[in-house]
């Protein structure tokens, strides 16, 4: 049986968010080693730049369109996804693991019966079937698992599958205006934090400790966020203290995160710490503490005051800036 | 107004994983299990949900004896009853979901509340799952909540920002950490949670759909390099993290 692919696009204010393209292209590889079709859908309203995702493999994008979608409804999107996978016969389905992906996509496994493997960061194929790696315990171990519904569905962890430069292809797209979307839940606003980039998406990540001795020395670990274009992270110990919010833990149960680059500055390295963020690409650490345990996960490290250390990065990455 | 509360009863954060001897799950020897952090703040907004609208509140947990535990604890923190769906086997969540929505019906529970994930498979799915299979509403990922009357207004925490949900009941929660404090136990409430009733059952069979062919270890990191103990070795650090990292 030819295999019917989809992924599912996301977008917040009408544009594509980055995990679109990330779920594309993991969609349309899956799609020729496995073999089949590949298609795309994405709902909302005005969506700038949908034909984009062809540079990505996929040709054709189903756009869901309605003046009431642009905000997230969960019920809404459930109900028009299910129909989609019905219609199509897709049997194999892609979210990103983003807010919406997680919520929305164990709604839409029950609408459709399908088995669901969430956060993925590796697909296989064994002997004609997708083989997923997932992590667990938040990353102390990593479970592989193959689902035996007739219907799948795979959540992708965001900034784990590489979409690489996209090609010059466009993706064919068809409008569906959507009449009366049920919105028996919906999204009657979006509340910003000013200006700040979630450790959840950010390609580098700049997290403070207890070392950071207290609220009023963060301004050290945001102005160095701040020129890199890193989020602001935080281990367990801060947030349990107050210092910091609690949406920019970083651990087990914090958030479990992947950038490009972790930069840990007074923090020693729990197990619950490492647990969520390990699975970055560069790691680099600055404690005092030369027996701390995130040593042992830091690609790079210096073994000297924050104090010190932090005001100099940052001293040198202006430098660097203005060369 | 009935209230229900799911909560799990997974190993503590704390807990050092080791591969146990099946391959596919960890070693349970030695490890302390404890109620799911996040189901903590379940148990807790369930009961300030009680103390704002009257009812009850029906603590349920699918698995052996030992999840008793994490019953006993809810239920002197103030819940009413509890319920053990027993189940030997592991389920996925689609099962523990299949038979949560059979035991919530039976309870004929409308507004039930679970944690945003459990910290040992880390899947967050059983909580929206159970809603769906029941045709409630759902809101996942709440740190503030106001139920008046038939009307629920939650806030979600989503990348960069929140997200103000409007819905109505009947509904299911996700609690993520920060929708309150929970309350200890007191020593009153420990003592009566002895003489509250703890009802078994069977779990409503249901099928698995995931099947874990193995688990393992991630691959250990390679020892970093220490580039120094001061400001001095700052500039080499942006160099490495330029030239040889290519990440800034």
């Amino acid at each position: 049986m030819a295999n019917k692919i989809l992924a599912v696009l996301e977008q917040r204010e009408g544009k594509l968010k980055k995990i679109s393209f990330e779920v594309s292209k993991a969609a349309s590889e899956i799609a020729e080693k496995l073999g089949g079709e590949v298609e795309a859908v994405v709902i909302g309203n005005e969506i700038e730049g949908v034909e984009n995702v062809g540079g990505y493999g996929i040709s054709k994008v189903t756009v869901y369109k309605n003046a009431e979608l642009d905000k997230y409804s969960s019920s809404a999107y459930k109900d028009i996804l299910a129909e989609h996978i019905n219609n199509s016969g897709n049997d194999i389905i892609f979210f990103g693991n983003t807010a919406m992906g997680k919520d929305l996509a164990p709604r839409v496994a029950v609408k459709v019966n399908a088995g669901i493997a969430m956060d993925c960061t590796a697909l296989e194929i064994e002997g004609g079937e997708i083989i997923a790696t997932r992590p667990v315990y938040a990353g102390k171990a990593l479970i592989d698992v193959k689902l035996t519904s007739e219907k799948k569905i795979f959540t992708l962890r965001p900034n784990v599958f590489n979409p690489g430069e996209p090609s010059d292809a466009k993706a064919e797209i068809e409008v569906k205006e959507v009449a009366n979307p049920n919105l028996s839940e919906r999204v009657v606003e979006l509340k910003k934090s000013e200006g700040k980039l979630d450790v959840a998406e950010a390609s580098i990540i700049v997290s403070g400790g207890r070392g950071m001795k207290g609220p009023e020395h963060f301004h050290l670990v945001e102005e160095l966020a701040d020129l890199l274009g890193a989020a602001v992270g935080a281990s367990r110990a801060v947030v349990d203290a107050g210092w910091r919010p609690h949406s920019e833990q970083v651990g087990q149960t914090g958030k479990t995160v992947s950038p490009n680059l972790y930069i840990a500055l007074g923090i020693s390295g729990a197990i619950q710490h490492l647990a969520g963020m390990r699975s970055s690409k560069y790691i680099v650490a600055v404690n005092k503490d030369p027996d701390a345990p995130i040593f042992q996960v830091a690609d790079y490290g210096i073994t000297g005051d924050v104090f010190e250390v932090v005001p100099a990065m940052i001293e040198e990455i202006k430098k660097l800036k203005e060369s | 107004m009935k209230i229900a509360v799911c909560v799990s009863h997974v190993p503590d954060t704390a807990t050092k994983v080791i591969i146990g001897s099946d391959g596919k799950s960890i070693d349970p020897s030695g490890v302390t299990y404890v109620v799911n952090p996040y189901d903590e703040f379940a148990i807790e907004e369930a009961l300030k949900t009680k103390e704002q609208l009257g009812g009850e509140v029906v603590v349920i947990s699918l698995g052996t004896d030992a999840n008793k535990e994490s019953i006993r604890k809810a239920l002197a923190m103030g819940a009413d009853s509890g319920v053990l769906l027993k189940d030997e086997n592991q389920r996925d969540s689609f099962g523990v979901a299949k038979a949560l929505a059979e035991e919530i019906k039976n309870q004929g529970a409308e507004i039930v509340f679970f944690g945003k994930q459990s910290v040992d498979y880390d899947n967050s799915i059983t909580g929206q799952l159970t809603a769906e299979l029941l045709g409630y509403n759902c809101v996942t990922v709440v740190v503030d909540l106001k139920i008046d009357g038939n009307k629920v207004i939650a806030e979600r925490e989503i990348e960069g920002g929140r997200e103000v949900v409007e819905t109505s009941l009947p509904v299911v929660i996700t609690a993520q950490k920060g929708l309150n404090e929970p309350r200890y136990a007191s020593l009153k409430g420990i003592m009566a949670a002895k003489r509250k009733t703890i009802e078994e059952k069977e779990a409503a069979p249901a099928e698995n759909y995931v099947e874990i062919l193995r688990m393992k270890k991630p691959a250990p990191k390679q020892p970093g390099k220490i580039l120094g103990s001061d400001a001095s070795a700052v500039p080499e650090l942006i160099r490495l993290l330029r030239e040889e990292a290519k990440v800034i």
